[in-house]
């Protein structure tokens, strides 16, 4: 229990997916300028994270690694993705129009994210149990809204500034985002701090 | 020729000119060997898959083609994991997860779908090349800074150390997301020519995300933009 309270603080605060492990940086550059976008894009990586994981974790486990394929995980991984990202665009057209029209939209461009990629091969990597893993993967997703809703709100403030020509557009949001990332390192051993050397 | 090749190291550098593989630069270039190790790692990619999607151009069927290039380029991923694991175990420990994570980089998926689908094997290799270069060169110069100023090395040899104290915070993601910021400006400056907005209209992956035009997220970009 301990185990997997210190992976969803690392995870959501001290090692932030985007601020601390640079991953998912183009979702978080290109679709921060508004709130709505942002949490809905949040969310569709969030339950695919959560999504992928379950069927990955199984994959490698039960699959790869017993016949000694376990270097086919790269090739294997993605392709999973994608095909599940196809399939639950599908399910959800189908089955929950509602959700679809709130998520559907962001769905393609998460094939090729970064952070979906990332997490499975991350929890594989650091050895996490199913449960373990899934708790991961969701606070991964957290940490991803925690981090495009703060700087959703620093990119409002840019908008209404007098900026240098040279620095306007992506470079002043790349400075900002650097401001936006010294706040994680303020809980800096947090969850060593709290849950003891884990 | 000569154009195909100059023209991802200087005209459309991926990451200073068309920012793509953002991920991977801000990562990796906390030391400037590691910035060389990526690149390599990520030209062998490039070259490898454009080669293969420029040969297969008219054997793959136009419907698939996505699945099929990030096929293509997943197995050439997986050959470099295996070179370098094998034959450069402390640069493999350093880059970690971002190697696996070439797989995503946009800079090769663009190249497979905007340039080797469409053109000569010889050309597409050029284009390779040019790329992986140039993709190089920015993590090189990145590499460099933040080593310079948060660590006081260059390559891992003594330059300032025990003359300057060193900046940590260059080293640590703060100082990525800072260094790439100035270095975009810079860009900006030298050329005269901003980089195209954030999000969508700048993302090379748009002619395939299949969304291009329709997605709420883009069109609202669109319309803050006007």
């Amino acid at each position: 229990m301990t185990k997997i309270l210190a992976i969803i603080v690392a995870a959501v605060l001290t090692n932030n997916f985007v601020l601390s492990k640079f991953l998912g940086i183009c979702p978080f550059l290109g679709v921060s300028k508004k709130l709505n976008t942002s949490v809905g894009m949040s969310a569709a990586v969030t339950f695919v994270m959560v999504l992928a994981t379950a069927v990955t974790w199984p994959i490698q486990t039960y699959l790869l690694d017993p016949n000694g394929l376990g270097y086919m995980q790269t090739i294997v991984f993605i392709l999973v993705i994608a095909v599940l990202v196809q399939l639950v665009e599908m399910v959800l057209k189908r089955y929950i129009p509602p959700l679809y029209s709130a998520l559907g939209i962001y769905l393609p461009l998460i094939t090729t994210n970064c952070a979906v990629l990332g997490v499975t091969i991350l929890n594989i990597d650091q050895g996490y149990s199913y449960i373990e893993a899934l708790f991961n993967a969701f606070a991964a997703g957290v940490g991803f809204l925690l981090a495009m809703v703060m700087f959703t709100g620093v990119r409002s403030k840019i908008a209404d500034s007098d900026i240098p020509k040279s620095l306007q557009g992506l470079p002043i949001t790349l400075v900002a985002a650097s401001i936006t990332a010294l706040t994680m390192l303020g809980f800096a051993g947090l969850a060593e701090g709290l849950f003891g050397g884990m | 020729m000569w154009k195909t090749l100059t023209n991802g190291i200087l005209k459309e550098n991926p990451v200073l000119r068309l920012v793509l593989g953002t991920c991977p630069t801000l990562a990796v270039t906390t030391m400037a060997s590691n910035a060389i190790g990526m690149g390599a790692a990520a030209t062998f990619v490039l070259i490898g898959s454009n080669l293969v999607i420029s040969l297969l151009r008219k054997v793959i069927p136009d419907k698939i083609r996505i699945p099929a290039y990030i096929t293509v380029i997943a197995g050439f991923v997986t050959v470099v994991q295996m070179i370098i694991k094998a034959y450069a175990p402390d640069l493999d420990a350093q880059l970690g997860i971002f190697l696996p994570l070439i797989t995503v980089n946009c800079i090769i998926l663009a190249r497979a779908e905007m340039f080797a689908s469409k053109n000569t094997v010889l050309a597409s290799v050029l284009d390779a090349v040019g790329m992986g270069i140039g993709f190089t060169a920015a993590l090189l110069a990145m590499g460099c800074i933040r080593e310079l100023v948060g660590n006081g090395t260059l390559f891992g040899m003594a330059v300032t150390q025990g003359h300057i104290e060193p900046m940590l915070i260059m080293i640590l993601p703060p100082g990525g997301f800072f260094v790439f910021g100035i270095l975009i400006a810079l860009a900006n400056k030298i050329t005269g020519k901003p980089v195209a907005n954030t999000g969508c209209a700048a993302c090379a992956a748009r002619e395939f995300c299949g969304q291009a035009g329709k997605d709420e997220a883009c069109a609202s970009e669109k319309e803050e933009t006007k």
